[in-house]
């Protein structure tokens, strides 16, 4: 068990890049920072590396103060986002780079290459020079450099983003496989959700220089605890309520149209507050027209997505709330364009958020 | 078939615009066979006919000049041929002068174009702005300000006296320091700028990846940065050692007689009624082979070293 803390104050033009961010990341742990570009991830994570100074806080690794020490001293290493691999050396060398640097005898280096090269299978490239693989191989490369000293904390910033999606996809699962093979704590920065949600143990979702949440994968998509975090992840629908009754974390809500809704709710609500109502486009089911509909509205569009179809309903006042669905074999089941259709929310799925 | 249409069209296309090329290219091309081939050859005929002693040549094949160079004959020529060393001993010091000038030019360049390409991009310009100020002077004029500031009785001598940290004047003009000092100061900025150029475009990434597999500062600087940023350094100890080798300026003025070079040297022989023109034309032609069979040889070195990393 150990423990990682930062509080940090502002960045060099008096701008929070992160504020007053705190953390703790387990051993064996796969952790993803994930938020939209620039909400202070990065830096984050170049904090943890050493790259950056902090304003304030302090940062620790198994119980030990590291703040001050400088990259070269920290048992972490990094997968950069452009690999940054040195063009001059071969793949061999590139690896051999920190076990080198950490005085290794020459025999454990070569034994560890070799070790290290066949885990990401790159045997056979190892005497070729970086301009002489693919994006692909590179990644791999970048990924064998920084496994090979075996850090305590390896640091990846976006190394998929280069790739395209078919090799991301499968880079996602060779990703996980590896950190669990290795037992190394993996800490994953991201702005791709997707890849965030399939390879975590935990997600810390990031905005604005601050964690908005932690937790599984299913936490975050499933019970978000604010608007931002239901927002970006995913896709969701937000309505406005006022808050009508609670007793525990059950709450009714009524609608703008006057109905109720039976929500769970991510915070303290009280009755009479304002909020919003988030609904995940998989969680609506149209229906045709009801009188004790929750909501009723038209077919706008119909968009088809291969495996699911997504409907926009109009509402009558001039929202637009998503709807998803699986592509079923008969088309004629699906709602067009125009349709008049009432709306549905699977039981337990809607969540009331506190803003 | 369409394929096979789209395929000749797409041919003539670039036929044309080969030809197109060879055109706009033709005024580049006849401007260096001209004006930079040209005077080489002439050099090379001249130096191969008999002196003038006006200055000039006569139309005569000659290899006196080639000689005059290698062998001594004595005073009045008709002694049997003796290999001497007079010239070559100037060509010798002006290897080492020139290499100790872009030693130098490397020592202090690099570390001055590393702050520039380090700078935020705004200052930037500013900083390589301020290292190029000087060469908007007349080189002659720098020159012979160098030499006012570096004689016994200069500001710098006479400073160091008045601030009693001499009680007599150090002896640096018409030294070899004097040389160097010249030197360095007219070619340092053709050191900085290709190395500034390379660093500017180099990858910091690289020196935090180094960081990061626990690499120090030293070790990221020989292992990391430097081969990064090499053909900058080649370029730029060319741009010095080069110029070097032929001036004559600095060493005229600060070095004296005593430290003539090659650049001296071959001056003379285009000078007044003293000169010598088919033995200048041949002293030019002797650095120029040694400098091409050295760049020969460099080349036929790397190409073997891309080899063998290969």
């Amino acid at each position: 068990m150990r423990e990682v803390e930062k509080i940090f104050g502002s960045g060099s033009t008096g701008v929070h890049a992160l504020a007053g961010v705190s953390l703790d990341i387990l051993d064996n742990e796969f952790f993803t920072l994930l938020g939209p570009s620039g909400c202070g991830k990065t830096t984050l994570l170049r904090i943890i590396a050493g790259f950056e100074t902090l304003t304030s806080g302090r940062v620790f690794l198994f119980g030990e103060e590291i703040e001050d020490l400088p990259p070269n001293k920290r048992p972490v290493n990094t997968v950069f986002q452009q690999y940054a691999l040195f063009p001059h050396m071969s793949v061999t060398d590139n690896i051999a780079f920190g076990l080198r640097r950490l005085g290794y005898p020459k025999s454990e280096v070569d034994q560890r290459v070799r070790e290290t090269l066949d885990l990401v299978q790159l045997g056979e490239f190892a005497s070729r020079h970086p301009a002489q693989l693919s994006g692909g191989q590179q990644q791999r490369v970048a990924l064998a450099r920084a496994l090979a000293p075996r850090p305590k904390v390896l640091l990846l910033d976006e190394p998929l983003s280069a790739l395209d999606l078919k090799l991301r996809q499968a880079m996602r699962v060779e990703l996980k496989s590896l950190q669990e093979e290795t037992g190394i704590t993996f800490i994953f920065v991201t702005h791709d959700q997707e890849e965030a949600l399939t390879m975590s143990d935990r997600i810390a979702v990031m905005s604005r220089g601050e964690v908005q949440q932690i937790g599984t994968a299913h936490d975050i998509y499933d019970r978000p605890r604010n608007r931002f975090v239901a927002d970006f992840i995913g896709e969701t629908n937000l309505l406005d309520v006022t808050v009508e009754t609670v007793s525990g974390t059950a709450v009714a809500c009524r609608l703008k149209n006057g109905k109720l809704l039976d929500v769970a709710s991510a915070g303290e609500a009280a009755v009479g507050t304002s909020g919003h109502v988030s609904i995940r486009p998989e969680q609506l089911v149209l229906t045709p027209p009801r009188d004790d509909a929750l909501l009723e509205g038209v077919v706008d569009r119909l968009i088809y997505l291969g495996t699911d179809n997504q409907h926009l309903v109009q509402l009558p006042d001039g929202s637009e709330i998503r709807v998803r669905s699986q592509a079923v074999r008969h088309a004629d089941e699906a709602f067009g364009p125009g349709d008049k259709v009432s709306l549905r929310v699977n039981p337990g799925a809607a969540r009331l958020l506190v803003d | 078939m369409a394929g096979g249409a789209t395929g000749t069209g797409g041919h003539s296309v670039s036929t044309a615009y080969a030809a197109l090329r060879t055109w706009l290219l033709a005024p580049s091309w006849i401007t260096i066979a001209i004006f930079m081939l040209g005077p080489v050859l002439l050099m090379a005929i001249y130096s191969v006919l008999t002196k003038e002693f006006r200055g000039g040549v006569i139309w005569e094949f000659s290899l006196a000049s080639y000689d005059q160079f290698f062998f001594d004959r004595g005073l009045f020529g008709d002694e049997p041929p003796k290999f001497h060393w007079t010239y070559l001993a100037i060509y010798i010091r002006s290897f080492v002068q020139a290499s100790v000038a872009t030693v130098l030019c490397l020592v202090i360049g690099f570390p001055t174009a590393y702050f520039i390409a380090t700078r935020p991009a705004s200052t930037r310009m500013v900083w390589l702005f301020l290292v190029t100020i000087p060469y908007w002077v007349n080189l002659l004029i720098r020159t012979v300000s160098m030499k006012f500031l570096i004689r016994d009785t200069g500001p710098i001598n006479e400073w160091l006296i008045a601030f009693g940290v001499l009680d007599t004047p150090i002896k640096m003009i018409n030294t070899d320091f004097a040389v160097q000092l010249g030197l360095f100061y007219s070619y340092l900025p053709f050191m900085v700028l290709p190395i500034y150029a390379a660093v500017e475009r180099y990858d910091f990434a690289l020196s935090e990846a180094a960081a990061d597999l626990y690499a120090s500062r030293w070790t990221t600087l020989w292992l990391v940065l430097l081969p990064a940023v090499k053909p900058g350094i080649i370029a730029g100890c060319i741009l010095v050692f080069v110029p070097s080798l032929g001036a004559f300026l600095a060493p005229d003025l600060l070095g004296g007689a005593k430290n003539f070079m090659i650049g001296s040297l071959i001056e003379e022989q285009f000078k007044g009624a003293a000169g010598n023109w088919p033995f200048g034309a041949a002293c030019a032609m002797v650095l120029l082979t040694m400098v091409l069979l050295a760049v020969f040889f460099y080349a036929r070195q790397q190409a073997k070293v891309a080899r063998s990393g290969g």
